[in-house]
């Protein structure tokens, strides 16, 4: 397949996105909002064409699994849920941060706690960027805010995750996931062959030639004095993940006396806000973090020397805006306006509590 | 015969197995897993399958496995290694993929994923050591658990009103169309070791035979956690677990 040009939804994006990647193997358990992506594959058949795997498990928790058992293969593998699945995905994937697996986890998230809602939520934020499972660990964290981006984190996702031998998680929401955008789809990339798994993922657990050491895949380490090694290893290489990998994207933000600072499907409404200010002739820009997690905090520090005042805007109670706080050391104020419960909320709200804000900071 | 006579290789009777490492093991006397271990060596080193197996080790006594036999492994977590076999074959179909899992993580964390994986007849093995106890965290209920029979968490015995009944997982799994062997087998004499060997081997040419799910459960000892003498836990086995979990084949197409 050559590069093409499409019009679809975000979770559909995911799912050609996945094939043209080369994944080896998809994982899933149908849940709203995010149920097109295993509905696409299976639609598809890349069996037939790529060799992937495409496998509806019993449940969230075995679908993880099966990626735990896929990715300690070396294999490309991925798994897909909404925000009650990904809680039920979390042992999984604290286990696959503590035998260093490369996975792509995607969350298409809506509203909680508990049941909550299908509509769109940003709530599960804390739980993927402050850690989610148990134990000392970070994921990489990828915030699309456009069904193009839906496509291109996919590979984006699974080569972070190999180049730091770490789970990545696409953290979308219910409007990314099911709005309709015109996406261009990459060309289609071969499977690594067994050879190439071999040769680049030397720990996968493939079958033992004679000569080589058996490998063994685990997060078990009795010993403390070792499992501290391993979880200073991995400090280390989450700080490396921080120094390199940070991704954010600015928005009139040269000349801008105040910053909103939003992601995924509120970033594209606060563009929106951001150009209706503008007319009125406040000077605003828009800061939009592309991972979560590694947050882009320097930045925001630097540019916190020149601005008044930052507002973010999200679909929780506010929990990006902690971080937000974190990162300019609390030497410029910093709002937070949000909706709750799977309300999403128009340019207008957004622009209105920008004039409050900056009535208040003037 | 002189001990220098005995010595001479064309004597050999009996050797630690090819692909079992030279590492201490940490079960205690009396243990089935020793034995089962082996087992697994032979019939893998007799099959020629060692640079193409993967095991899945479990949560429980049996999660240091991997220490011993010299394969690839996988350390699941508990009672998830169904699912970790399921992704294994399917990406890799010409791979032997095995799973070893105790009653606990089989029969009841992993009942979910157990029961799922022979239902689609993923063509893996699964090895079920079931001792009717949790040896690893010092002796509780297992669903395994016979009546009346006291663990750390039944101290007055197992209780049908508070603790239900012993789960007959096996007999559960051979109504399964995904499954093709589902036999239930022991080592605690010779015979009965050659038995499940041969057993052991019908279930991995199963699944490389495409044929499905085969389960080989061992109904085993746990003297430690019964809290007997070796011997007395195979007494205890033979005249107590045997009448609740009858050795044999419960399924074999």
């Amino acid at each position: 397949m050559a590069e093409e040009i499409k019009l679809m939804k975000g979770n559909e994006a995911i799912a050609h996105a996945a094939i043209r990647y080369g994944t080896d193997g998809y994982f899933g358990y149908p849940i709203t909002p995010q149920s097109e992506i295993m509905e696409t594959l299976m639609e598809e058949r890349p069996w037939e064409t790529t060799g992937m795997v495409v496998l509806q498990a019993e449940s969230e928790v075995s679908a993880i699994n099966m990626v735990y058992g896929g990715a300690a293969c070396g294999k490309r593998v991925m798994t897909s849920s909404s925000s009650p699945g990904i809680s039920l995905k979390q042992e999984g994937i604290s286990y696959m941060a503590g035998a260093e697996l490369p996975a792509l986890i995607v969350n298409v998230s809506r509203g909680g706690p508990g049941l909550g809602t299908i509509q769109p939520s940003q709530a599960d934020y804390f739980q993927t960027v402050k850690g989610g499972g148990h134990g000392d660990y970070r994921l990489i964290t990828l915030a699309p805010n456009s069904v193009q981006e839906m496509a291109d984190h996919v590979a984006l996702g699974f080569d972070l995750a190999f180049k730091y031998n770490n789970p990545a998680m696409i953290l979308a929401d219910g409007v990314i996931g099911q709005m309709m955008e015109k996406v261009v789809l990459p060309p289609q990339r071969p499977r690594k062959t067994e050879e190439e798994i071999r040769r680049e993922q030397p720990w996968a657990t493939l079958g033992k030639p004679a000569g080589r050491k058996r490998n063994v895949v685990t997060s078990l380490e009795l010993d403390p004095a070792r499992m501290e090694e391993n979880n200073i290893r991995f400090q280390k290489k989450y700080r490396q993940i921080e120094e390199n990998e940070v991704m954010f994207e600015e928005l009139m933000c040269d000349d801008a006396e105040y910053l909103i600072v939003a992601f995924g499907s509120q970033a594209r409404i606060s563009q929106k806000s951001v150009e209706m200010a503008r007319e009125e002739g406040i000077k605003v820009g828009l800061f939009r973090p592309i991972t979560l997690w590694p947050f882009p905090s320097k930045r925001l520090l630097e540019l916190s020397k020149y601005i008044k005042g930052i507002l973010t805007v999200e679909l929780n109670a506010g929990q990006m805006v902690e971080d937000v706080k974190l990162a300019v050391n609390c030497n410029i104020p910093v709002e937070y306006f949000g909706r709750l419960g799977g309300v999403v909320p128009t340019p207008d709200e957004v622009l209105e509590n920008l004039r409050k804000m900056r009535k208040l900071r003037k | 015969m002189e001990p220098k006579e005995i010595i001479k290789p064309e004597n050999l009777v009996y050797e630690r197995p090819r692909l079992m490492l030279d590492a201490q093991m940490h079960y205690c006397p009396g243990c089935s897993h020793g034995v089962i271990h082996q087992l697994i060596a032979e019939v893998i080193d007799e099959m020629e399958m060692e640079e193409k197996t993967i095991g899945v080790a479990p949560v429980g006594c049996a999660v240091f496995a991997y220490n011993y036999i010299d394969i690839d492994w996988q350390e699941a977590a508990h009672g998830r290694a169904p699912a970790l076999a399921t992704a294994i074959k399917r990406l890799n179909p010409d791979k032997m993929v095995f799973t070893y899992q105790g009653d606990g993580d089989l029969a009841a964390i992993g009942t979910a994923e157990t029961i799922h994986a022979c239902n689609r007849g993923e063509n893996i093995v699964i090895v079920f050591v079931n001792n009717a106890i949790y040896g690893m965290t010092g002796g509780q209920m297992a669903p395994t658990t016979l009546l009346d029979m006291p663990t750390a968490t039944c101290p007055y015995g197992r209780n049908v009103e508070l603790n239900g009944y012993p789960l007959k997982i096996s007999d559960l799994l051979a109504l399964l169309d995904g499954t093709c062997l589902v036999t239930r087998q022991a080592v605690h004499t010779a015979a009965a070791v050659r038995r499940a060997k041969k057993m052991l081997r019908k279930a991995f040419e199963n699944s490389m035979a495409k044929k499905g799910t085969s389960i080989v459960e061992f109904v085993s000892t746990c003297a430690s956690g019964w809290k007997m003498t070796p011997d007395a836990a195979n007494k205890w086995m033979v005249e107590n677990m045997f009448q609740k979990y009858p050795l044999g084949d419960l399924k074999n197409i």
